[in-house]
């Protein structure tokens, strides 16, 4: 859209209704706030990707290499002989529409191009006219060329779907748009077209172990002060270690938790639930992260990532490992990890120390998701808890996309929001569980660049908050993943507000009862609990 | 434009068979033709469903639509997020037989005072009556290839036409098959979204499964034909000796020739859904990736950043915190 | 007041119209689409926009409550403000409903002498627009501190913690990253 309105603008009618094109023939309509920056090359020769180079998405030449079709074509057969997935999504669609209306991104813009159905035909017209029979007749089969253009839009719209699987619910071939999409990067990140906002955390973390290239010392020293506001609020000192071997389990979560709010409440309910625990666990500073940026890029760089907690497991020599509350992290480590980089067969099947209870669902992989861990302990009566402490709550739970129709975990994070909060109520049904709305920035899509493109995808999510909020007065967000602890707290406060957001182990945290504590005046916030507002003041 | 192609496209192939059979090209349209549709359509479904199952499947990827089995005191949604191969069996079963996602839409929310997803509910309607009566009347077509007519078969055909009016009996199947697929078709030229996403191969095989149902219809109400010579033909196809009886009626071959352009095209197209369907890996596999390890039969060697490199880089700022390191220098 | 009456009989005309015309500053495909969903979590901004005009023109026949009407109007603005209008197409929807009561209303006015009447309800027409303006703007701040803010709380305890040793290598690290 032009800066300045031209004459023709001050004259027409403001309502300008387009004539109807076919989507092939309507070219992308490059809005700002609606896509990323390019990948800096020195973050791709880091991990060794192709074609790195400087250039830039609003520009009309994006550099691409000379042979640049061909090695986009070469990909795609290669991919296709790899994934059954891509090959049969690509000749079974129907084009029906019932996945039409389901994705955030597209009740949010309003784009038909965010269809999934159109989303998956920008690469399936490619699909036909390289790879089927029919397709050589053209355009009446519904193929096309690839060129530049159609490039482009595929790199648009493949930026713009968060890999949610929403879609994939209602199809009555449960056609995946996540793996499409995931195909459609791949082949993207042959030519060296990643975005800055992926490349970046995948250099870090292949280098550090973590998104934001924290060293280990830094790890360190940002926990030591995470501690000691903990001892503040608590009257306990937490001692937890790093890089230790013989310890019985090793714990991964986001390092987004180690320094980002409202995520590093979160990790200090971790800190506290162990501690109380006694629990025999170590943190690493090499698989210092639990997120998986190759996830949005190419199933190798996952692998690459991912290999590291196997491998810190292995050389720390735990039984097994836990993982905290992230939702592709835990995709990957559910649907992925053991396949990519186990048989695992240097651990042990996960036994909960405390309750005895097996964790057979994860006998193989032999890694725990949080929220089943505490679950168990909560069902058996292990902790101690106070939940009129969160009594100034009243909290809903959002549904991650990944956890849910990646791995089905529903209830046992509701099971732990129950028993520590007094004040829980659900929002609608078709916004929750296997239905759940995306945050609108998985995938990588949490750049600050798009802003304008997140608040408009997460629009479907944070009008079900608000639903809630004027229907219970819910006050609080509660939700297992980090990037929607960085993303929801924007969006909230831009469709919602007064709204919090947390981790369901942060709402744990503060119920939890300590031995040893001091009266809990504050919640880990720093916030004084409910009673207790006064408290402050007077001293 | 596509759908006016498709339409053009399949009034083209009726004056072809209209042509053929008055030029009593019937040994081309009732033998060769159809043999040939029969012999495209087998080896190209085979072809197709072949190269499905060359690709791998190479990571554990089912779409969960329900509460895992975790703990034993959580209610596991074993059809909607299955554990075991059984639970697979029964969430194909409910996918195929009841299309179960599409009626997922069927969840209708009353908060704004209206049913919504109300038009969902009828694609899932008009699905399934399409699909349903498309089976029973390709069942009822087996009397034509077997003899004697085995039981079952009639009475499925007794069944269909247990509204018992009109001579012959109306068949229930074939008025709901065309009024599904008529449905289906409107569906498409009148709803802004799907017309959008349209294709041309989208509303030729509504045209040409339209023609099949009218042809049909019209042949057994309206423009008889010689039903015993029809059942000498197609027995005679059934049975490798081929003959082509005289006066059947060009209706018939009109019909028989868009049943075989139906075959023919088949395996290129869309309607491969029908194969396609059984192999998705997001419907398939049990959620059981955690317990059982899935393989990957190219899972690629990768250039990894081992922890001895990260300690060499990292291992003065680690001793100096205190974190311990494998090597002291 | 006559024309007021005229409004809420009318309701459902002018609704419709208005509706259909924001709709039109749209990409036809995405206005169809706002157009024929009308589920509140299904199509929020169809619903939002369509909730919206409800209650602005029965405010507008009617009590003209000031604080009712800005909260219907600020949830389509806060829509608008982020969907790659200029500043004037955001809010210009507003204009838009003169045009419809002039059109929907044109005979009975005329046939009763209603102009001033008109006027004066054009007059609120105005006035909504001017306190879009306003609300347009705010959603745009909103927008540039929401993502300060962000840059700022992704890496908050970082910065806390340069504050307090100085010493931490934070330059060092590839903001690129979170």
């Amino acid at each position: 859209m032009a800066d300045k309105p031209k004459p023709n603008d001050l004259l027409s009618e403001i309502n300008y209704t387009p004539p109807s094109r076919k989507w092939m023939d309507t070219p992308v309509e490059w809005k700002k706030g609606y896509y990323c920056y390019g990948a800096k090359p020195k973050n791709l020769d880091y991990i060794g990707f192709p074609n790195g180079r400087e250039w830039n998405v609003t520009e009309q030449d994006w550099k691409l290499v000379d042979n640049w079709k061909e090695i986009f074509l070469e990909g795609m057969e290669n991919l296709l002989k790899k994934f059954r997935s891509f090959r049969l999504f690509m000749d079974i669609c129907v084009r029906c529409g019932a996945c039409a209306d389901k994705c955030h991104f597209f009740i949010g813009t309003g784009d038909p191009k965010n269809m999934p159905v159109l989303r998956a035909e920008l690469l399936r017209s490619i699909y036909r006219r390289y790879f089927t029979i029919a397709g050589k007749l053209g355009r009446i089969a519904g193929a096309r060329d690839l060129t530049e253009d159609v490039f482009k839009e595929l790199w648009y719209y493949f930026y713009q779907c968060t890999e949610c699987r929403r879609c994939s619910v209602f199809c009555p071939y449960g056609i995946d748009t996540a793996e499409i999409t995931m195909m459609g990067r791949e082949l993207i990140n042959l030519l060296g077209c990643c975005t800055d906002w992926i490349s970046g955390p995948l250099a870090n973390c292949y280098r550090t172990g973590n998104h934001l290239g924290l060293q280990p010392h830094t790890i360190k020293s940002n926990f030591e002060y995470m501690l000691d506001d903990l001892e503040e609020h608590t009257g306990v000192r937490v001692e937890p270690t790093f890089n230790r071997k013989g310890a019985e389990i090793l714990f991964v979560t986001p390092s987004a938790d180690f320094f980002a709010e409202p995520g590093v409440f979160t990790c200090m309910g971790y800190l506290l639930l162990f501690h109380q625990l006694g629990l025999d666990y170590t943190w690493s500073t090499y698989a210092s992260e639990g997120g998986n940026f190759g996830f949005f890029t190419s199933n190798e760089m996952m692998k690459r990532l991912n290999s590291k907690i196997y491998a810190e497991a292995k050389r720390l020599g735990v039984k097994w490992i836990l993982g905290g509350e992230c939702g592709h992290m835990w995709r990957v480590l559910h649907q992925y990890m053991d396949t990519m980089n186990g048989p695992a067969d240097f651990l042990e099947e996960p036994v909960s120390p405390f309750t005895g209870t097996k964790f057979e669902n994860a006998k193989s992989t032999k890694m725990v998701h949080i929220t089943e861990f505490t679950a168990d302990l909560i069902r058996h009566g292990k902790l101690k808890l106070d939940p009129k402490r969160n009594d100034n709550h009243t909290v809903t739970f959002h549904d991650s996309c990944n956890t849910s129709r990646g791995m089905g975990i529903f209830e046992e994070p509701r099971y732990i929001l129950n028993s520590v909060c007094n004040h829980f109520h659900e929002m609608p049904d078709n916004t929750i569980r296997e239905q759940t709305f995306c945050c609108g920035s998985g995938s990588g899509l949490n750049a600050g660049e798009i802003e304008e493109l997140r608040m408009l995808g997460g629009y479907p999510r944070a009008n079900a908050v608000k639903y809630v909020k004027e229907k219970h007065g819910v006050n609080m967000l509660s939700c297992i993943c980090a990037i929607d602890r960085a993303v929801l707290p924007p969006l909230i406060d831009y469709w919602v507000s007064d709204v919090g957001v947390c981790g369901v182990h942060e709402l744990l945290g503060n119920a939890l009862i300590m031995d040893g504590e001091k009266e809990r005046e504050n919640d880990l916030r720093g916030e004084p609990l409910p009673g207790m507002e006064d408290k402050g003041e007077e001293e | 434009m596509g759908m006016i192609f498709s339409l053009v496209a399949v009034i083209v192939l009726v004056a072809i068979a209209f042509m053929g059979a008055k030029q009593n090209l019937l040994g081309l349209f009732g033998v060769a033709i159809p043999y040939l549709a029969v012999l495209v359509f087998i080896a190209g479904f085979i072809r197709k469903v072949i190269k499905w199952g060359q690709s791998p499947v190479p990571f554990h990827i089912p779409t969960t639509c329900g509460q895992q089995k975790s703990l034993p005191w959580i209610k596991h949604s074993s059809l909607d997020n299955p554990s075991t191969t059984l639970g697979v069996v029964g969430r194909m079963a409910l996918e195929v037989l009841l299309f179960r996602s599409l009626f997922r839409n069927l969840k209708t929310d009353m908060s704004d005072g209206r049913a919504v997803y109300g038009s969902n509910k009828w694609l899932w309607l008009g699905s399934i009556a399409f699909h349903v009566t498309f089976v029973v009347v390709f069942i009822r077509h087996l009397r034509f290839f077997m003899e004697p007519v085995p039981t079952w078969v009639n009475a499925i055909d007794a069944a269909d036409g247990f509204l018992q009016v009109g001579v012959p009996h109306l068949l229930i199947t074939g008025v709901v098959l065309l009024a599904a697929a008529t449905y289906l078709l409107l569906r498409r030229i009148f709803n802004a979204q799907v017309k959008y996403i349209s294709l041309p191969a989208d509303y030729f095989p509504l045209f040409l499964i339209i023609g099949i149902a009218v042809s049909g219809i019209l042949m057994r109400y309206f423009i008889k034909v010689d039903i015993i010579k029809v059942k000498e033909l197609t027995m005679g196809l059934a049975t490798f000796h081929t003959t082509v009886p005289d006066g059947i009626g060009v209706i018939f071959f009109v019909h028989l020739f868009l049943i075989s352009v139906f075959f023919a095209y088949f395996p290129f197209s869309k309607l491969m859904h029908l194969g396609g369907v059984f192999l998705s890996p997001t419907r398939n596999l049990a959620n059981n990736s955690r317990a059982v390890r899935h393989v990957n039969p190219w899972n690629p060697k990768v250039k990894l950043h081992t922890y001895e490199e990260y300690e060499d880089e990292f291992r003065e700022v680690m001793k100096s915190e205190g974190i311990p390191v494998e090597k002291e220098s | 007041m006559k024309i007021s009456l005229l409004l809420s009989e009318k309701k459902h005309e002018i609704a419709k119209t208005w509706f259909d015309l924001i709709a039109g500053t749209y990409p036809q495909d995405t206005a169809n689409f706002l157009k024929t969903q009308k589920n509140r979590f299904g199509n929020p901004v169809g619903y939002t926009i369509s909730e919206g005009i409800d209650v602005i023109l029965a405010e507008l026949s009617g009590e003209m409550d000031v604080a009712r009407v800005s909260r219907h109007l600020d949830n389509i603005i806060r829509i608008r403000a982020i969907q790659d209008f200029t500043p004037s197409q955001a809010v210009g929807f507003i204009f838009l409903l003169k045009q419809v009561i002039r059109k929907e209303l044109a005979d009975e006015i005329r046939e009763h002498q209603l102009c001033d009447e008109l006027l004066k309800i054009e007059s609120h027409i105005d006035q909504l627009a001017n306190v879009s303006f306003d609300m347009y703007m705010a959603c745009r701040e909103k927008m540039y501190k929401l993502r300060a803010n962000e840059l700022r709380n992704r890496t908050s305890r970082i910065l806390k913690m340069s504050n307090m040793f100085k010493e931490t290598d934070v330059e060092e690290k590839d903001p690129a990253g979170f």
